[in-house]
């Protein structure tokens, strides 16, 4: 599913913005230069072999990290400097990697310490239990007792009643089945129908193919490739996912954007 | 010939590891000189200023210990006056039933370090502050089982006997020098286990205890060294205690202010270092004889000082001096060193390899 | 029957002790923070209770005023110096908590000196008893301060389960990062949860000051060393374990003080010690609400 109709995008302003991000961890580089902007509506999937940068990208806009150097922007205003819980008031709201729920407290009050400073908006504890309905039968089961999968879900519903604009998703199919993990991201139209837009980061590439309007691909902390799925060929995101471009003598750090002039594949880019 | 091999090296591959900087044998040199000087003290100066030095050698001594616990095995104890205080009462027991207390002494710290096994026992269950806490009830329950026995004196302690046939002097330089032997040879033994597999592994503990138990280091084996070390110091320390002071009482030998004293010496002078609780023992002497006369002055001026220092400069006055001069009069770290290229540049780089004291 | 006696004292008094505890219980179970100046703090709070009442203030009023004083001084110490020394480890926790005992114990000392100082010690409450039977001989101030500790323990246990912030402080409890993420500032959070610490041993360290009588070292030498050991026995992190582990140590203290009057202390530290050996994980096993 493409949530963005080509041709659309220049005429909106951008709703999340990062600009030359640099973050290290102790010594270590961990993100280098990395900027691109999320639309209104998008679902823009950052993918990335482990270590690439993708988590750290993550929770740096999160504000979990303090980058070296570099912005975030959210609806234009800049919100580098703030701490996460600002952030997750003003919209922008993160289901962490590995899920992360209150595990001595009920799938209930989950999602109520979630909508604790909750912005006003469609999502509601009830709304939540409407869209997963198991959830209604157990919420009073300690979370630290359900099943990944379930657990996935709740930390997913703890987002959704803080009423994000940005939903941050981290590595979503981490330690889950894939049965569960397709089962999770066919409710993901049913959660963007509300109005919201989606950074996601998939280590599975197939499938932040399937659900993404834009792909953003790290490797060792640098962009290695970005484009809409219609635009990138298997052969550039093999590439620019294992970095196998410099091994073979192609121009490493192979960029698509959104210039044009680097649309191989049979769709034509945005400015036509 | 050199010049060749090392030209044709390939640069900045080559590098050995070495132990010890060159000023270590001057160090060592000055520590011998020191302890002699001091060593002559009775000699030069009144039994007065011996008796100031004997407080502070009893501080250093402590202070080193609790160094020994929490700057280099994460052990923060709250219960060390628990050993200060069996070291004072086994030097009383021994003088009691005829020995001389000062060869009593060397018993008391052996006592300690085989008291200190079955109370590692228990408290080793607990984990930070609940050891903290468990060390401090251990010492309270120590004490108050001393206080049972009416020969020891109960409640009030005895004086201690077997000391009466000295003269006034000759006890002073006998005390004197037996405060300096307990401090040198803590301090030699604490900079021998540090150099030691165990200080290794500590280092390793300190660095990252999950790392360091998964990777076969036996943490639990080099804890329990120091815990036994840091008895067997402490008990030395209440030995000399007991035979400066004359006398032996519970409230006053099991006093917490001990553990406060070592522990906020070594803070102020700088914690996981050796020379730390050199500097901090100083300037405690220095508060506690200019701030004597204004009663508890000093130990909550000690106290905020410690806060202080704990909460803004983390390695304390000695790492204040260390970072504006790189100077370690005791390395007991790996130096990590290129030998291509300018090696002083090396050294400035390779910082962060050293292990050890940081 | 003297024996009864004791053995309902002892009972008694671990409503004292579980307030000496629950504070220390929750600061450890909400921030991992061991609180050395813990009972330093119930000492200040009594003090100031004592300063409040020399200026003809009802004893009982004095309560009133104390306890939010000290709440507020647990959020400020919690967001200015705790919270400071957290952020660089549980050895400067340790270290800080350490420092502010001395300092404070020994400006107690300064300021108060070494004499004891009472609470209400002319009130009815306080040196009043009624008998059960012919024999027994039970305080009034005894079975207020029990019912107040269950009562403390049952309000914290409902603030906890039921309030928003009660679920805040759990779910920081559980993962600070992720509560940040829903929006929640754990700062203020713990800050909330040292308030209530400190609200709860103020009540403490007046009972004390009412039961035998306030000095600067009480604050070391019983109060942090009875709550820890109440702590250990009922079990770590355990909300009602504090009153269960108040209540074993009063019970063997008072059967100790019965055996010789001397061995009361001893008789308590001797059970902490055999919970150590055989049951570490103190009696209530179960991590309950904190």
């Amino acid at each position: 599913m493409t949530a963005s109709v080509d041709g659309q995008r220049p005429e909106d302003t951008p709703l999340l913005e990062v600009g030359d991000l640099v973050v290290h961890h102790g010594q270590l580089k961990a993100l280098d230069q990395v900027s691109f902007q999320v639309f209104p509506g998008e679902v823009y999937a950052i993918i990335g072999a482990n270590g690439a940068g993708k988590s750290t990208l993550l929770r740096t806009i999160a504000g979990l990290h303090h980058p070296t150097s570099g912005t975030v922007l959210f609806d234009g205003q800049n919100v580098t400097g703030l701490r996460p819980e600002h952030r997750a008031r003003q919209g922008i709201v993160m289901v962490p990697e590995g899920r992360r729920l209150f595990e001595s407290l009920s799938v209930e009050e989950n999602l109520k310490v979630g909508a604790t400073y909750a912005r006003k908006g469609p999502w509601t504890i009830e709304r939540v239990y409407e869209t997963f309905s198991w959830m209604r039968d157990r919420r009073g089961q300690r979370a630290g007792q359900l099943s990944g999968g379930e657990q996935q879900t709740v930390a997913i519903g703890r987002a959704l009643v803080a009423n994000p604009r940005v939903l941050l998703l981290d590595e979503l199919s981490l330690g889950l089945a894939p049965v569960v993990v397709q089962r999770i991201y066919t409710m993901l139209p049913q959660i963007l129908q509300t109005g919201l837009t989606v950074l996601l980061v998939e280590q599975d590439v197939s499938q932040a193919l399937r659900v993404a309007s834009h792909i953003h691909c790290l490797l060792e902390g640098r962009t290695t490739l970005q484009g809409t799925p219609a635009e990138v060929t298997a052969e550039e995101v093999e590439e620019a996912y294992f970095g196998l471009a410099s091994a073979v003598g192609a121009t490493p750090h192979a960029r698509l954007d959104a210039d044009g002039q680097s649309g191989k594949g049979s769709e034509p880019p945005w400015r036509g | 010939m050199s010049l060749i091999t090392e030209v044709g090296a390939p640069p900045a591959v080559g590098f050995r590891v070495t132990r010890s900087r060159r000023n270590v044998a001057w160090t060592g040199i000055g520590a011998l000189i020191v302890v002699v000087v001091l060593a002559m003290m009775p000699t030069i100066v009144y039994s007065g200023t011996t008796a100031i030095l004997v407080q502070a050698f009893i501080v250093l001594t402590l202070a080193s210990m609790w160094n020994l616990l929490a700057g280099y095995a994460g052990l923060v104890s709250v219960g060390q006056q628990g050993f200060v205080g069996l070291g004072a009462y086994f030097v009383l027991i021994l003088a009691l039933h005829g020995a001389s207390p000062f060869a009593a002494l060397p018993f008391a710290a052996i006592g300690c370090a085989v008291a200190a096994l079955p109370l590692w026992w228990l408290v080793s269950r607990l984990r930070s502050g609940y050891f903290a806490i468990a060390t401090w009830v251990l010492a309270a329950t120590i004490m108050l089982v001393i206080e049972r026995f009416s020969s020891l004196g109960s409640g009030t302690g005895l004086p201690l006997p077997g000391l009466s046939g000295l003269s006034a002097t000759y006890l002073a330089a006998y005390t004197y020098w037996a405060a300096l032997a307990v401090t040198v040879l803590a301090m030699l033994a604490m900079y021998l286990l540090l150099r030691s597999r165990v200080g290794l592994v500590l280092t390793a503990i300190r660095d990252d205890e999950v790392a360091a138990r998964s990777s076969g280091a036996r943490v639990g084996l080099a804890r329990m060294l120091v815990f036994v070390v840091a008895g067997a110091g402490c008990g030395a320390a209440g030995a000399v205690l007991a035979i400066s002071q004359l006398q032996v009482q519970p409230s006053a030998v099991f006093d917490v202010q001990w553990t406060a004293e070592m522990a906020f010496a070594t803070i102020i002078g700088g914690l996981g270092t050796i020379e730390g609780p050199i500097i901090g023992t100083a300037v405690y002497m220095v508060l506690q004889q200019t701030l004597a006369s204004y009663n508890a002055w000093y130990l909550i001026i000690l106290g905020l000082a410690a806060i202080v220092v704990a909460l803004f400069a983390r390695r304390g006055l000695w790492g204040l001096v260390d970072s504006r001069l790189h100077l370690r009069l005791f390395p007991v770290g790996y130096w990590l060193r290129t030998t291509s290229g300018n090696g002083r540049r090396g050294l400035g780089s390779f910082r962060g390899a050293r292990t050890g004291t940081s | 029957m003297a024996w009864v006696n004791a053995i309902i004292e002892g009972i008694l008094t671990g409503g004292l002790y579980a307030l000496f505890a629950c504070g220390l219980s929750l600061m450890f179970g909400v921030m991992k923070v061991v609180n050395l100046a813990h009972g330093d703090l119930a000492v200040v709070g009594g003090y100031i209770a004592v300063g409040i009442i020399l200026l003809h203030v009802p004893v009982l009023w004095s309560v009133v005023i104390v306890v939010p004083i000290m709440a507020v001084a647990g959020y400020v110490l919690q967001r200015t110096v705790i919270q400071r020394a957290l952020d660089r480890g549980v050895l400067t926790t340790l270290i800080v908590t350490l420092g502010l005992s001395l300092v404070i114990e020994n400006a107690l000392l300064q300021f108060f000196s070494a004499n004891t100082r009472g609470i209400g010690s002319g009130m009815t409450l306080v040196t009043g008893s009624f008998s059960l039977g012919s024999q027994i001989q039970i305080g009034y101030l005894l079975v207020v301060v029990f019912a107040v500790a269950v009562a403390v323990l049952l309000g914290l246990q409902y603030f906890l389960s039921r309030s928003t912030y009660g679920r805040l402080i759990r779910a920081v409890a559980d993962d600070k990062e992720a509560a940040q993420l829903a929006g929640a500032n754990y700062r203020h959070v713990f800050g909330v949860a040292a308030g209530l610490a400190l609200a709860t041993v103020a009540l403490g360290g007046i009972a004390y000051g009412m039961y035998i009588d306030l000095d600067p070292t009480a604050g070391t030498d019983t109060i942090l060393l009875f709550a820890f050991v109440a702590v250990v026995i009922g079990g770590l992190g355990s909300l009602w374990g504090t009153l269960v582990g108040g209540i074993v140590l009063g019970v063997a203290q008072q059967i100790g003080a019965q055996i010789n009057i001397s061995d009361e202390l001893i008789a308590g530290y001797i059970v902490f010690l055999a919970i150590l050996v055989l049951r570490p994980q103190g009696l209530i096993s179960r991590r309950a609400q904190t």
